[in-house]
């Protein structure tokens, strides 16, 4: 009796989920299928072709805009993981008051509305430049990527044992080989993770970008949107086998991710 | 000994002169505009107008109740939603939930403007699109801001100490009775931070409402990106923003923990590595 009940709740779930699932992935499987369609609107008739694909690769405007996007991705992160692991040792060595100031005005980037920053950012370099730049583009980035490097790497400092660095200045390291062979290492794993964050947040930006990129300038998101807005039909078909791609990578990214972590899961037992 | 520790604590000072420049100022300076106008000579003088202005003029009003109506049908249908789904995934006990839960967040990874894309794109095709802007614009938030959702509830779930479950139901208590006694009430942080994380995206995005409302749909959001970029008027984009913080500001407090939240907030992302 308690067996049947279970099962049927197991079932329930099941189809639960399932159809969750199905909804969240039925407009990137219809992409996926469309991507492979001549019709340039998705159900006018079309045969299967690589069209749309090779199209896109042969688009100088679109590879560069992608290219534009990843520079901007790579650049971001890597300055707000420095920035951010830098200041977040600095904060965990600062006394009391500092600490808790600093970490406070770290928040406010993450608790603010996105585009609250995007517009504080633009009225500054409005009233300090009248244009913006590469330059504003890339401080949007890090003020939105660098707040999450600190809260990556914080939790990581907390837990590191400290005696290691008092041990490494007792045995002759000097603070500074102290500092990047004794605590980075232990807070590597903090730092990955800020920097893949900062990865993610800074290719899936829309507002922050739009509002400090220089007029000529487009990443992915900001070429989606105006091609979209605009009903592009040049455009929209290549959008499509865009994305069927990005998809991809992302499936391949995830694969490996579940893999690693059940072999790690494996190893611990 | 002391200089050494000294020398540490000097590696804050870039990102100090970074959260000064670049967050202290700029929002200094939205504080400023917004209560302040540009006199003929360029010089700034103090003025309540954009304040009065916002709240006398129909339009705006409008926008402001449609922002805050589309947020809470959002929010409501993204909890509904959610909460079995993290529930199931928390408390089933079944094997490799860890990947049905990547599953549920991955197409986080997807760039959003890619994801909304191909929602306009189904939305065309079962004839949407053009039709129903404000069914359009609550599907696509709920769509994009439904991880924010599960997340929290699915980490507040999990945490649950299965020991009180058992005891409800030795103490007689039924399935539907715990979990309303007993499950409900535990897992409140993560409701709370969940609507706390969906409201104000979907205050503020306007690339859903823009996309798959047919631009129809003006939620805050949108008003501050025409006031920067059309209109020109950063004095009463400032105060459009300063308004909609008050808003996040008001909802964090209603909804009880603001500290709690903030702490659950700055995982959101934390927890996909």
């Amino acid at each position: 009796m308690v067996n049947k009940r279970q099962a049927i709740k197991n079932g329930v779930s099941g189809v639960y989920l399932a159809i969750i699932l199905l909804l969240i992935y039925a407009p990137i499987l219809l992409l996926l299928f469309a991507s492979f369609s001549s019709a340039r609107i998705i159900g006018e008739g079309g045969t299967f072709s690589f069209e749309w694909y090779i199209r896109l690769f042969q688009s100088e405007r679109v590879m560069g805009i992608l290219l534009n996007t990843v520079l901007l991705a790579v650049i971001a992160a890597t300055l707000s993981t420095v920035l951010g692991t830098m200041g977040a040792i600095g904060i965990f060595y600062s006394n009391k008051r500092t600490s808790a100031l600093l970490q406070g005005a770290n928040q406010i980037p993450v608790v603010n509305a996105e585009i609250v920053t995007a517009l504080a950012l633009a009225i500054l370099f409005a009233a300090v430049t009248l244009q913006r730049t590469y330059f504003s583009l890339v401080v949007g980035h890090l003020v939105l990527c660098t707040p999450f490097v600190l809260i990556s790497v914080i939790p990581k400092l907390k837990q590191m044992d400290n005696n290691l660095y008092e041990a490494a200045l007792d045995l002759g390291a000097s603070p500074t080989q102290a500092l990047f062979r004794v605590v980075i290492p232990q807070i590597a794993s903090g730092i990955v993770s800020g920097f893949m964050l900062s990865i993610t947040l800074s290719l899936d930006d829309y507002i922050i970008t739009s509002f400090t990129k220089p007029a000529t300038f487009d990443t992915l998101s900001t070429y989606v949107y105006n091609a979209v807005k605009n009903e592009s039909k040049s455009d929209l078909p290549l959008i499509r086998a865009l994305s069927a791609i990005v998809f991809l990578i992302m499936i391949i990214v995830v694969v490996v991710l579940i893999v690693r972590s059940s072999r790690k899961e494996e190893q611990s037992r | 000994m002391k200089k050494l520790y000294f020398s540490r604590k000097q590696l804050c000072i870039p990102y100090s002169v970074f959260l000064v420049l670049f967050v202290f100022i700029p929002m200094l300076l939205i504080l400023v505009y917004a209560f302040t106008q540009e006199a003929a000579d360029g010089s700034l003088y103090f003025s309540f107008d954009n304040f009065l202005n916002f709240f006398t003029n129909s339009s705006k009003l409008q926008t402001l109740g449609v922002s805050v109506t589309v947020s809470f049908i959002t929010t409501f249908f993204c909890l509904i939603i959610a909460y079995p789904v993290a529930y199931i995934l928390a408390r089933s006990g079944w094997k490799h939930t860890y990947v049905l839960l990547m599953l549920f967040i991955m197409p986080m990874w997807l760039n959003f403007v890619l994801r909304i894309t191909a929602l306009r794109e189904l939305l065309n095709i079962i004839g949407f699109l053009g039709k129903y802007d404000y069914v359009n614009t609550v599907i696509g938030m709920v769509y994009d801001f439904l991880p924010f959702m599960i997340l929290p509830l699915y980490n507040s779930l999990q945490k649950l100490d299965q020991s009180l479950l058992e005891a409800a139901n030795d103490l007689g208590a039924g399935d539907v009775h715990t979990f309303l006694h007993v499950t409900l009430p535990l897992s409140m942080p993560g409701i709370l931070s969940g609507i706390t994380m969906v409201f104000m995206p979907s205050m503020t995005n306007y690339v859903v409402s823009e996309t798959l409302g047919n631009s129809n749909i003006t939620i805050l959001g949108k008003m501050i990106e025409e006031y920067f970029s059309t209109y020109d008027d950063m004095h009463m984009g400032s105060m459009i923003a300063i308004i909609l913080l008050v808003i996040i500001f008001l909802t964090m407090l209603l909804s009880g923990g603001f500290k709690e939240n903030a702490d659950e907030t700055s995982s959101r992302g934390a927890n996909l590595w």
